[in-house]
């Protein structure tokens, strides 16, 4: 076998098997630790995890493609906060008083819209002046994040649509509404990624930017274009969330950048750019979810499971780069 | 007889599947200059992991005098006197030339501080030896890359080098500047100390080294005196092959004119520029680093903009804003750093060539990749590509095949200009006479091709007329019939005839 075949395999699959691995564990520790009395892996309970892994994991799909094009985005919380306002709000507006329930579409459109606008303001920003995508969308978090509290200061902003919360809960071949979303979005990011002109050119900016406007990819239009799909997806996110919930404090999708950026990583995504893909995302973001859940199965607190994700992440890591030194035969620095 | 100060017997390295090394043995005497030659991939420089301690060998040994040594690691090998020059410089940029000098050794006072005086004094006693023209204090990130080098040869001097290892040092230097690097080599054979000097450049060979030792395919070749041999009788022990650099210009007929420069002029870094290039043609440009050889191919393809002056292609002005620009207007550029500018090393062959017209390819949302794999494969057998397919990263093929996905990547997108900035740097004998060759072919076929490159031989050897250019501007254009190597070098010197005694 040739050096790096196994080391490339089990990366690939790895962060299948540390899921696998999870599952086998709490199952296991669920028999003597947990309170309750049903399995860990019962299948109810998996489906569950898989609906409340949606809102992490519809914006980690479009993560997955800004940092592949070699870029990042802090500011997707904030987006997500600010998306869900406006579908929650702009349903008590009198100008759509007439419409009905067709004012669910309407607001939707409209949610979807300006997590769009946000995106493609970032990353017109970054196309424009060249400042660090680091930068800039940190700049945006603090902003947005502002914007969010001067619109209704600490007070939630609340408002429940029945036709909407039945939708966000109806479940169709077993999948909750928020799985399905999740799913389809994956897959659209995948064939994005995969298969279209649009995902080539994003992997080669991101590998190599230089060699790619040397081949005469503009740039700057294909990393517009990953800003405004991640800050869509964080609109999504938050459509598909606060459909059911109908009330968002100010404080809501605060962290949810780290968490997003921390699934994408466990799942393969190279922090330079130029290497990931959305199926490895899936596996970091269930990863993610069933840590969660399944420590909280054997009684652990939440300080304890944002420690454990913490050091998990690291080692992930570090085994991540023993087995590619091994691979390659590279210098030790 | 004085001992070798270095001497390596049956060195056998091996990785799982390949044995890199193959029994090599050989010894570099005190004040002696001894090239190490070899392929890509002959061995070279998994031999010099194993002098520097990064590779264990599986067997044989190194002796350093009569003493039999064991490199544990890279910090003992520069303990027990092995010093490297590399080819790819590693300085911090940001810190001073005394700082990067002594860079984890600097000299401390109380409390941990540096003391810079006694730092500074230190690193201007050896910089007087190298003779150089800049002090301790400068920031390296401000010397050109041939100064940068001499920081790592003051670096070496710092230790008690009893070998130096060379690395292809003259890989980014200009001929003027190799000069000086050769004085300074000279000046350290002096002292007694042995020189490794690893090179693939003939003529830097035969000048500056006392013996060769030549290595194929990991095994050890031989060991001749330079003074007995000559450059073909080395190549063939290299290669077994002949490399031909004889003078080359073109028997066919010239089209018309693919591209001309009137007066084309970019700031500081090249003025009032003019030349053209016909169809059939393959024009040479020779001259130092700097002398603005790069600077005009990045504006012909769009990464500058010229302060003044016309670009004609097919005798129509065009003005070109952007790489996008320049391809659409079927301007192709093979550029000087292949790793870095050409290819994104971690995609695959059939990516990487179909890259700036994977948009034209396109099936409805969809990347054609049948499409792309005729493409591939055309250009494999056109160029003489050898890689096990196209799913093979780039970045594990060699420089040669690597450079020849480059041109492919340009040649399917049939341009009418084809500008080659080093074509060969960094590429093995027998790759280079190849690439070459596809040069000449190419121009055969009615390609204008413009080839930059800082080796005498290559530009002698392809291009039917050569551009000298000195210091931004272009001195003359010689035909092959003018041409001759003392004029050249005379010319991209800033000598004009009239001054020449």
């Amino acid at each position: 076998m040739k050096p790096g075949v196994f080391s490339k395999a089990l990366k690939s699959g790895a962060i299948w098997g540390f899921v696998v691995l999870e599952l086998i564990f709490f199952s296991v520790a669920g028999e003597f630790l947990s309170l309750s009395d049903k399995a860990f892996m019962d299948w109810e309970n998996m489906l569950l995890l898989l609906k409340q892994s949606a809102p992490i994991g519809i914006i980690a799909m479009g993560m997955t493609i800004v940092m592949v094009n070699g870029n990042i985005d802090l500011s997707v919380g904030a987006t997500f906060a600010i998306a869900a306002i406006v579908l929650l709000d702009s349903m008590t507006w009198p100008i759509f008083a007439g419409l009905g329930d067709w004012v669910i579409p309407v607001a939707w459109l409209l949610a979807l819209a300006v997590g769009m606008l946000l995106g493609a303001l970032n990353g017109f920003i970054v196309w424009k002046t060249g400042v660090d995508a680091f930068i800039v969308t940190l700049g945006a978090m603090l902003g947005y994040r502002g914007i969010v509290f001067m619109f209704n200061g600490e007070q939630p902003t609340s408002h429940l649509n029945w036709t909407l919360v039945d939708f966000a809960e109806a479940e169709f071949l077993g999948l909750a509404t928020a799985s399905w979303f999740l799913l389809a979005v994956t897959f659209a990011i995948w064939f994005l990624m995969a298969k279209t002109v649009h995902g080539r050119n994003a992997y080669a900016i991101g590998d190599n930017r230089e060699a790619a406007v040397n081949a005469g990819i503009r740039v700057g239009p294909h990393m517009m274009i990953n800003f405004a799909i991640i800050g869509f997806l964080a609109a999504l996110s938050a459509v598909v969330f606060y459909s059911e919930s109908g009330s968002v404090n100010p404080n809501d999708g605060q962290l949810y950048e780290l968490w997003v950026i921390t699934a994408v990583v466990l799942g393969g995504t190279k922090i330079t750019g130029g290497a990931g893909n959305v199926i490895g995302t899936f596996g970091g973001v269930i990863a993610i979810q069933l840590l969660r859940k399944g420590l909280g199965h054997i009684g652990a607190d939440t300080s304890t499971v944002n420690l454990v994700i913490g050091l998990i992440l690291i080692a992930v890591l570090v085994l991540d780069r023993q087995l590619n030194i091994k691979g390659k035969e590279e210098l030790k620095l | 007889m004085t001992d070798p100060v270095l001497r390596l017997e049956d060195i056998v390295k091996t990785f799982p599947g390949v044995r890199a090394l193959d029994g090599v043995s050989f010894a570099v005497m005190p004040g002696e200059v001894h090239a190490l030659m070899g392929e890509n991939g002959a061995g070279k420089s998994t031999l010099m992991k194993v002098l520097g301690g990064i590779h264990q060998p599986n067997e044989g040994h190194i002796y350093m005098g009569d003493e039999k040594v064991v490199m544990a690691g890279p910090l003992e090998a520069k303990a027990k006197g092995i010093v490297f020059i590399h080819q790819e410089l590693s300085l911090a940029e940001e810190l001073s030339v005394a700082e990067n000098i002594y860079l984890g050794e600097l000299p401390t006072k109380s409390f941990g501080r540096v003391d810079s005086a006694k730092l500074d004094e230190q690193t201007n006693a050896i910089l007087k030896k190298l003779n150089v023209s800049f002090d301790a204090s400068t920031r390296v990130g401000d010397l050109s890359i041939a100064n940068q080098q001499m920081v790592e040869i003051a670096r070496a001097l710092t230790v008690d080098a009893k070998a130096v290892i060379f690395d292809e040092p003259t890989a980014s230097l200009t001929d003027a500047e190799k000069v000086v690097l050769f004085d300074v080599i000279s000046d350290l054979k002096a002292t007694g100390v042995g020189i490794v000097y690893i090179s693939h450049r003939m003529e830097e060979i035969f000048k500056m080294t006392d013996r060769i030792s030549i290595l194929r395919d990991g095994q050890y070749q031989g060991t001749v005196d330079t003074a007995a041999t000559n450059e073909e009788a080395v190549t063939q022990m290299m290669i077994g092959r002949k490399l031909d650099l004889s003078r080359n210009a073109s028997t066919h007929d010239l089209g018309e004119v693919a591209l001309e420069v009137r007066g084309l002029s970019c700031g500081k870094l090249y003025k009032d520029v003019s030349f053209e290039v016909r169809r059939g043609e393959v024009l040479g440009f020779y001259g130092l680093v700097g002398a603005g050889r790069t600077e005009i191919a990045e504006t012909l393809f769009g990464l500058r903009d010229p302060s003044a002056g016309q670009i004609l292609l097919n005798g129509e002005e065009v003005r070109i804003h952007s790489p996008a620009d320049a391809i659409a207007r079927g301007i192709s550029l093979v550029p000087e750093d292949r790793k870095g500018q050409g290819l994104i090393l971690g995609m695959n062959c059939r990516d990487n060539m179909t890259l700036p017209q994977v948009d034209d390819l396109k099936a409805g949302p969809f990347v054609a990749e049948g499409a792309e794999i005729a493409i591939f494969d055309q250009y494999r057998d056109r160029l003489d590509i050898r890689t096990p397919g196209w799913r093979q990263q780039v970045g594990n093929l060699s420089g040669g095949n690597q450079q020849k996905i480059v041109i492919g990547k340009w040649l399917s997108m049939h341009p009418s200009v084809l500008i080659v900035d080093e074509p060969t740097r960094g590429i093995d004998v027998g790759s280079k006479s190849e690439i070459h060759k596809l040069l000449r072919e190419l121009a055969a076929q009615g390609y204008a091709v413009v080839v930059i490159s800082s080796e005498m031989p290559e530009v002698l050897h392809v291009a039917d007329r050569i551009v000298a250019m000195y210091s931004g501007q272009i001195m003359r254009t010689f035909t092959a019939a003018e041409v001759t190597e003392d004029n050249l070098i005379q010319a991209i010197s800033g000598i004009t005839p009239g001054q020449a005694a």
